[in-house]
């Protein structure tokens, strides 16, 4: 399981760091945040790349997601 | 379609019609709204610059920072942060709004030009467009200015929107401190700082443009950087909306001129048209967001954002005093030579900030 803190990074510096995890093939990923922005950005990165998406935090200021491809 | 890409889509046309709108009202040919301009005209409203045709307390600047803080109190997203390499994205926005004001508007203003008839605006685009790419690579190069942190205690992000306030309230009250030379607020009496819708239906539009602009996330360079990083198309389809609802309407009340000469507060020098909204495109990348967004994130208590937005306020004041800024006659020698020094700052920051 990889894991990335995207937490306060400008846009689109969040979508980058996940992708290119995506990119070295990683199958599962943990994906932290601090904005609502980043966290649509990068579901919307994880549908498009083929990754299930599940919410293990959802706040306002911080949540976290797990990525499996698949 | 999904449901996001309509949204987008119709608060972009909402926003073209609106900007029209306000050109109808009284405010600048293809300036319903400009970010830059606007700007620049605050900044000699409050004395900062001493080019008598560009003051004015423009009360469009005020709505969209409120309307922004309004909807992200409202939806729990308002939160005091900063320290982001913050010194340099004050920097970063002064040579933001010395593009901008080469080009003469910001791409916000480009799109409503672009949809005015103005071929000049159409250059400027594919400038932009380049800038934009620039900085995509120098992104996908792992660029980075560091990360923000929540603040202890979210005073800090009242603060911005709180000036803003005072600033309206002078301008509604019409407070004199000094009656012989004038201020705190100067007023252009002739030149587009005269020119302007009436002050609360400018706010009222501004408050409206600022909700949507929150709600949607819209971000003119934010449609390019997206579509050519992970071709994804929805803050584009807001860049669509826009120009197909400003077109309309500047149709419909006999507005839209196509040509590339006589285009009102534009010039035609093709190259600096180019080179100005490259510099916004490059800077935007690099900072996350277009000037339109960073007053929205300025809103939401981003303080990096509001150090962006102040630095263009002051960067409009030097563009002014030190002649950097365009006008229909074209750009001048120092305005050709802030643009290039812009461009390649730009390129250096765009090099050596990366992830660790």
């Amino acid at each position: 399981m990889e894991k990335i803190d995207v937490s306060g990074l400008s846009c689109p510096v969040p979508v980058i760091r996940t992708k290119k995890i995506m990119d070295a093939g990683a199958q599962e990923i943990m994906v932290t945040g601090s904005s609502q922005v980043s966290k649509e950005n990068i579901s919307k990165l994880a549908k498009q790349q083929g990754y299930q998406l599940r919410m293990i935090k959802d706040g306002k200021n911080e949540w976290e997601m797990e990525l499996k491809k698949g | 379609m999904e449901r996001t890409k309509w949204l987008t889509l119709t608060g972009g046309i909402i926003i073209g019609l609106i900007a029209v709108v306000l050109v109808k009202l009284g405010n600048p040919p293809n300036m319903g709204f400009c970010i830059a301009c606007f700007e620049r005209d605050i900044a000699g409203a409050i004395g900062l610059h001493r080019a008598g045709i560009v003051q004015y307390m423009r009360p469009e600047i005020i709505g969209l920072v409120l309307g922004a803080m309004i909807i992200a109190l409202f939806n729990g997203e308002f939160r005091s942060r900063g320290g982001s390499s913050t010194f340099l994205r004050f920097i970063m926005g002064v040579f933001m709004v010395i593009g901008a004001l080469v080009f003469l508007g910001c791409p916000l203003r480009d799109v409503l030009r672009m949809a005015g008839g103005d071929y000049n605006a159409v250059v400027g685009l594919l400038g932009f467009i380049v800038g934009i790419v620039t900085g995509v690579y120098f992104l996908r190069r792992g660029f980075d200015l560091g990360r923000s942190e929540a603040s202890p205690n979210q005073l800090g992000a009242f603060v911005f929107p709180a000036i803003l306030v005072f600033f309206l309230v002078l301008l509604l009250a019409g407070t004199v401190f000094n009656p012989e030379a004038g201020g705190p607020l100067f007023f252009s009496t002739e030149g587009p700082g005269s020119m302007a819708a009436p002050v609360l239906i400018s706010l009222g539009a501004g408050l409206l443009v600022g909700i949507i602009a929150q709600r949607t996330r819209l971000c003119l360079s934010g449609g390019i950087r997206d579509f050519i990083l992970i071709r994804d198309n929805t803050l584009l389809l807001g860049f669509v909306g826009i120009f197909l609802g400003a077109l309309v309407l500047n149709l419909a009340f006999g507005f839209f001129k196509p040509g590339f000469a006589d285009q009102p507060v534009a010039h035609s020098m093709h190259i600096w048209n180019f080179l100005g909204l490259y510099l916004v495109g490059l800077t935007a990348s690099l900072l996350g967001g277009c000037p339109l967004r960073q007053l929205i994130l300025s809103g939401e208590g981003d303080m990096d954002a509001a150090s962006v937005v102040i630095g263009m306020i002051v960067g409009a004041a030097i563009c002014h005093n030190f002649m950097f800024a365009a006008s229909p006659m074209g750009v001048g020698t120092y305005g050709q030579i802030a643009c290039v020094v812009g461009i390649i700052f730009m390129l250096i920051v765009g090099w050596v900030y990366k992830e660790a």
